[in-house]
């Protein structure tokens, strides 16, 4: 019995991409971006400030990190509490002390729930991502295209209801969108998405959204939870890739650091201090520019 | 292969000690060539019933943009440290990036690295395919390859490591040389098939960025640090009867800006050693064709 012929159809086999959401281009070829004050390496720290209801929805799919045993899975609900309550102090602490700033991708919950955690954040000059209503708030294909609509709305709302200037930058719950993604962030007036990992450098969806890569490989999820290195590996790991894309820089041009830290992972008692330390070192490189998305993204589209 | 039965007929048993000698070219005892996948994974592929292609829903946006980053940052950043310190590619293709990312093809030709098939699309599955259309995939290969690149395969690594009984006596049919598909040895051998002559190429699946970052976890300079502990026992035992090591590459692991610095290391450490054959597959295969098979095939 043969294969369904369909599998040996290529219709999209030319060049560019079997899509249209964006087009090919290498990094190599564009033009050297110049970041402000002349810095090489912009280093964008992007926390995931999440709430994690103890009644999981599995539509589309369960995000990562949600309860795991049966009803009530007190352990998750609460461990994910504490990243919140404590480790983002630890967090905050952090940038203060290197002179930093981050962007924070926020549920909408956190915003409804802790609006006092919304007014640290702001007093200390960081940014707000929208991200997502709360940990139900998965999307892929297959959520009706009204109901991520209302979903990217009551996000926004929930974070300018505790006081936030509307966010211009969204992250999807583990990057995962549905084909009405794109359009839909656009309709909401988004400038920037962090999605789409693909690049080192923002780049323009063909519907003019910018997609901000936040290399998952360089996540604090990635490399301490999924693959269990310690904070030190972590540490060594992202200065070897400072040290890497600083190099690059000088022949290329600019280049980023995509920093991606969960507080109920990174922000540990016996993490936090290999994270400090990384953040001191790279604070005291000449080359390092510390900004968030809004900053990164305006910097680059200024130079299109 | 002999379909069906429990032993499938691919090649003979023979022990490691006692083997006809084989010597690479200048007295080295290793030869290394890297295996760069250069591939295309279709962001909404039709299901092949035996096996999915993505975990997802389409679009699966970490697993489809995490191998474009392949095609738009990591291929050059992973190709000029292989230029840099002198080693040539043998380019495991989804021969579709040859319509997909021209640019990206011609890179890797322009740098003189070898190409062998690796089907369409690494979304594309050769189970259930019957033999006409097996032999569609090949000649597409054979003729996609030529017309991109003025190359003829030489070698197969299957689609996503899919196969069908029929696959290993169609490409030596088809004239081709080598497979990557077989495990069995750390030197090349003969593989028995109806027709024709081919032999096994030793890839690796246990020192695949693959397997190094995602089956077993490592943190890059672990990684860096498995590849010369396999390079080093490889050239020693190479002293007896030679070895091959291969080193396949996926640019979007191998190439991220954690793991290209140390994997520079591990191209300086063997370069300088003086101990390895660094060369494309089709250069090991030509050796072993005119030097070695005839003995190891006598009684096959």
């Amino acid at each position: 019995m043969a294969l369904d012929p369909a599998c040996l159809d290529y219709p999209r086999r030319a060049e560019g991409y079997d899509h249209d959401l964006y087009p090919w281009s290498a990094i190599r070829d564009r033009k050297p971006i110049v970041w402000p004050e002349g810095k090489s390496v912009a280093v964008w720290l992007c926390v995931s400030l999440e709430w994690f209801p103890i009644t999981p929805s599995d539509t589309p799919f369960r995000a990562p990190g949600h309860m795991a045993t049966a009803y009530p899975d007190f352990r998750h609900y609460t461990a994910r509490e504490y990243g919140t309550r404590v480790g983002f102090y630890r967090l905050l602490d952090a940038f203060k002390k290197a002179g930093v700033t981050a962007s924070i991708a926020t549920n909408g919950a956190i915003a409804e729930r802790y609006p006092d955690i919304i007014a640290d954040i702001l007093a200390d000059g960081h940014e707000i991502i929208a991200h997502s209503t709360d940990m139900n708030g998965t999307i892929a294909t297959g959520l009706a295209e009204a109901d991520e609509r209302a979903l990217i709305e009551q996000s926004l709302a929930s974070i300018e209801a505790a006081g936030a200037p509307r966010p211009t930058g969204w992250l999807s719950i583990a990057r995962s969108q549905s084909w009405n993604t794109p359009a839909l962030l656009k309709e909401a007036g988004f400038d920037y998405s962090c999605d789409w990992v693909n690049d080192e450098l923002p780049y323009a969806f063909n519907n003019g959204l910018i997609n901000l890569p936040l290399n998952h490989e360089l996540s604090d999820r990635q490399i301490i939870t999924v693959q269990q290195q310690s904070a030190d590996s972590y540490a060594r790991q992202m200065e070897d890739a400072f040290d890497y894309l600083s190099g690059e820089a000088a022949s290329h041009g600019g280049r980023m650091l995509p920093l991606h830290i969960t507080p109920y992972i990174m922000a540990l008692p016996y993490r936090i201090a290999a994270f400090e330390a990384l953040l001191g070192r790279l604070a005291a490189r000449p080359e390092a520019w510390f900004a968030t998305g809004a900053q990164i993204t305006t910097a680059w589209k200024a130079q299109q | 292969m002999q379909e069906g039965q429990a032993d499938p007929g691919l090649y003979d048993f023979a022990r490691y000690r006692e083997r006809p000698r084989i010597s690479w070219p200048g007295g080295k005892t290793v030869a290394v060539w890297v295996a760069p996948n250069l591939e295309y994974y279709e962001i909404d592929p039709p299901a092949n019933p035996h096996r999915k292609s993505w975990t997802k829903p389409h679009p699966d946006v970490v697993g489809y943009a995490h191998r474009d980053h392949s095609n738009r940052v990591s291929h050059w950043r992973m190709a000029d440290a292989m230029t840099k310190h002198g080693f040539p590619g043998s380019v495991s293709l989804s021969i579709s990036l040859c319509q997909h990312h021209p640019a990206v093809v011609a890179d890797a030709n322009e740098r003189g690295w070898e190409f062998f098939s690796h089907g369409v699309y690494n979304t594309r599955y050769t189970y259930g395919m019957d033999e006409a259309q097996e032999r569609a995939l090949i000649e597409d290969s054979i003729h996609t390859v030529r017309e991109a690149t003025g190359q003829t395969i030489r070698g197969w690594l299957a689609p996503a490591l899919t196969h069908t009984p029929r696959t290993l006596d169609l490409i030596a049919e088809y004239g081709l040389d080598y497979t990557c598909d077989l495990y069995h040895d750390d030197q090349p051998g003969p593989v028995k098939v109806k027709s024709g002559k081919l032999i096994s190429m030793p890839y690796s699946l246990e020192v695949n960025d693959h397997y190094g970052f995602f089956v077993y976890n490592m943190s890059p300079r672990d990684y860096a640090d498995t590849l010369i502990r396999q390079y080093e026992r490889l050239a020693e035992e190479g002293a007896e009867s030679g070895t091959v090591m291969c080193i396949p590459l996926h640019a979007y692991l191998i190439g991220q800006p954690h793991r290209i610095g140390p994997f520079e290391e591990v191209l300086r450490h063997i370069a300088a050693d003086g101990r390895a054959w660094i060369a494309r597959a089709g250069e090991i295969a030509d050796h072993y064709y005119a030097h070695h098979y005839a003995e190891a095939a006598h009684g096959a």
